[in-house]
């Protein structure tokens, strides 16, 4: 009898049909339906929860005894080791783009807005997550006082990291962005932001991974569209890694 | 009459082809952070319940590592597989399949029911036209209405657009990393069952024709020209 080795044959099967898997991933029809399926989900969890549907909230206790740090975990420039030192006196978060008011506000002038706090779930596209409680205010309230124009279908995340030689920025549609639970925080279990969670200010995107979550905030932009920022695709990991501009699968 | 309904076969290769996908996509995905945890939160390797290897690139999908991609096809695949499975619970129900082929009585689950089934399954019975033995209704009863729904559950559990839709499947599943361990452990479950599956079905290759032509469900015509003719139910296996 001949001995076939039975791996071999298992890999070699594999990779037949992961030949063919690479040559429909590759080609136009293989990407328009991966966007359909990304489509999909993303009205099935839209129509099941809600615009305004809450992503879960935790009780003290049910924190994580850390949070983890991923991705950039501080920005290489010698302003920011220089205000990370004194506390940020001279951060500005801008909001700018199609509003009618443009905004440049320091830390203590977000402070002073309306707060929310809420101890959310961070998941992480790896598959880990991790527990923590976040202050801020609500994006919503950074738009309409700056008064957001109708044009707007995204708003763009500026950050002052970089990675691999990139700007990070991220985007979401106004849905999110109005949505109660997104916030830009601040603070992290009570404390200011530390630096490896995105010190001195992060978005926070509850409903979607943690890619989404944009760490070391200079700006928010509305724009009408997501062509000509970056590479186009809504995010730094969306237009090098080819992630999922829609996030919350 | 067919043995094999069409919306069963139609399903059946849909199906197959979805959990392929899926399960070589799925073991790509694992390799992004390789630790299983309980509970809501995870993210120190120390603190994990079970750490697997690293899948080798031949087993996954792509064949090298790329979460993008591989996401890409896992939510790809999950359309037909989870909208699949809605479809042939509705058809089984509707057509009798599950009433009569699949759903148990006492007597299948009794240590005599059992060893029946094994001893008609060597004397040459695993054929569905006789309807199925206490085994392989068991069997296919677990993987249909257990570890099925269980992927489809966890996997919409673990989407966090989805959370906010049925906060009470999280909890149900014990939390997030509880959510992620249990969609990794039916997903092994399932491989377990279709090694046995295909082994079974290449030991006697008719059935697999079987399950794209219809075959025929001759014994329930007529059980006088059954017994006359024992050829149909007397046949080979392997």
């Amino acid at each position: 009898m001949v001995e076939i080795p039975r791996r071999s044959l298992l890999a070699a099967i594999a990779a037949l049909g992961a030949g063919a898997c690479s040559k429909i991933a590759e080609s136009d029809t293989g990407q328009s339906l991966f966007e359909a399926a990304q489509g999909g989900h993303r009205a099935l969890h839209r129509a099941l929860a809600g615009r305004q549907g809450l992503a879960p909230e935790y009780a003290p206790e049910d924190r994580s005894p850390s949070f983890r740090g991923n991705g950039s975990v501080t920005v290489e420039t010698p302003f920011y080791k220089d205000q990370l030192a004194k506390g940020f006196p001279d951060w500005r978060l801008t909001v700018r783009g199609l509003v009618e008011r443009p905004l440049s506000l320091t830390l203590a002038e977000i402070r002073a807005l309306p707060q929310r706090t809420q101890i959310t779930r961070h998941d992480c596209v790896e598959g880990w997550s991790a527990i923590g409680e976040w202050t801020g205010p609500q994006l919503a309230v950074l738009l309409d006082a700056a008064r957001v124009r109708e044009e707007a279908n995204f708003i763009v995340l500026r950050c002052a990291d970089t990675l691999y030689g990139s700007a990070y920025y991220e985007s979401i549609d106004m849905v999110e962005a109005y949505h109660p639970q997104t916030i830009i925080a601040h603070a992290l279990n009570g404390a200011p932001l530390p630096e490896k969670n995105g010190a001195p200010l992060r978005a926070r995107i509850e409903r979607q991974l943690g890619y989404k979550h944009a760490k070391y905030l200079t700006a928010i932009e509305a724009v009408a569209s997501l062509d000509g920022i970056g590479k186009g695709k809504g995010g730094f990991w969306e237009d090098h890694a080819g992630y999922q501009w829609y996030a919350g699968i | 009459m067919a043995k094999h309904a069409l919306s069963t076969r139609l399903w059946h290769w849909i199906n197959a082809a979805a959990i392929i996908v899926l399960f070589m996509s799925g073991l790509n995905i694992s390799n992004a952070h390789r630790h299983l945890y309980w509970g809501d939160y995870g993210f120190d390797p120390k603190e994990a319940w079970l750490s697997v290897i690293r899948f080798p690139g031949w087993a996954t999908l792509p064949q090298h590592y790329n979460l993008a991609l591989a996401r890409d096809w896992h939510i790809l695949a999950a359309w037909p597989f989870g909208v699949g499975l809605a479809f042939i619970w509705i058809a089984m129900l509707a057509n009798g399949h599950f009433r009569r082929d699949l759903a148990t009585r006492p007597s299948d689950w009794t240590p005599a029911g059992v060893i029946a089934s094994l001893r008609a399954h060597s004397a040459g019975g695993a054929d569905a036209a006789h309807g199925y033995n206490s085994v392989q209704k068991i069997l296919y009863g677990m993987v249909l209405g257990g570890l099925l729904p269980l992927m489809l559950f966890t996997g919409l559990a673990i989407s966090p657009g989805f959370q906010a839709a049925a906060p009470w499947l999280l909890e149900l599943l014990g939390g997030r990393q509880s959510a992620r361990s249990l969609h990794f452990l039916a997903a092994w479950g399932i491989f377990g069952f279709f090694v046995i599956h295909l082994v079974l079905a290449l030991a006697n290759w008719r059935l697999i024709l079987e399950m794209i032509t219809g075959g025929r469900r001759a014994a329930q015509a007529s059980p006088a020209i059954a017994t006359a003719l024992p050829a149909e139910g007397a046949r080979e296996h392997g």
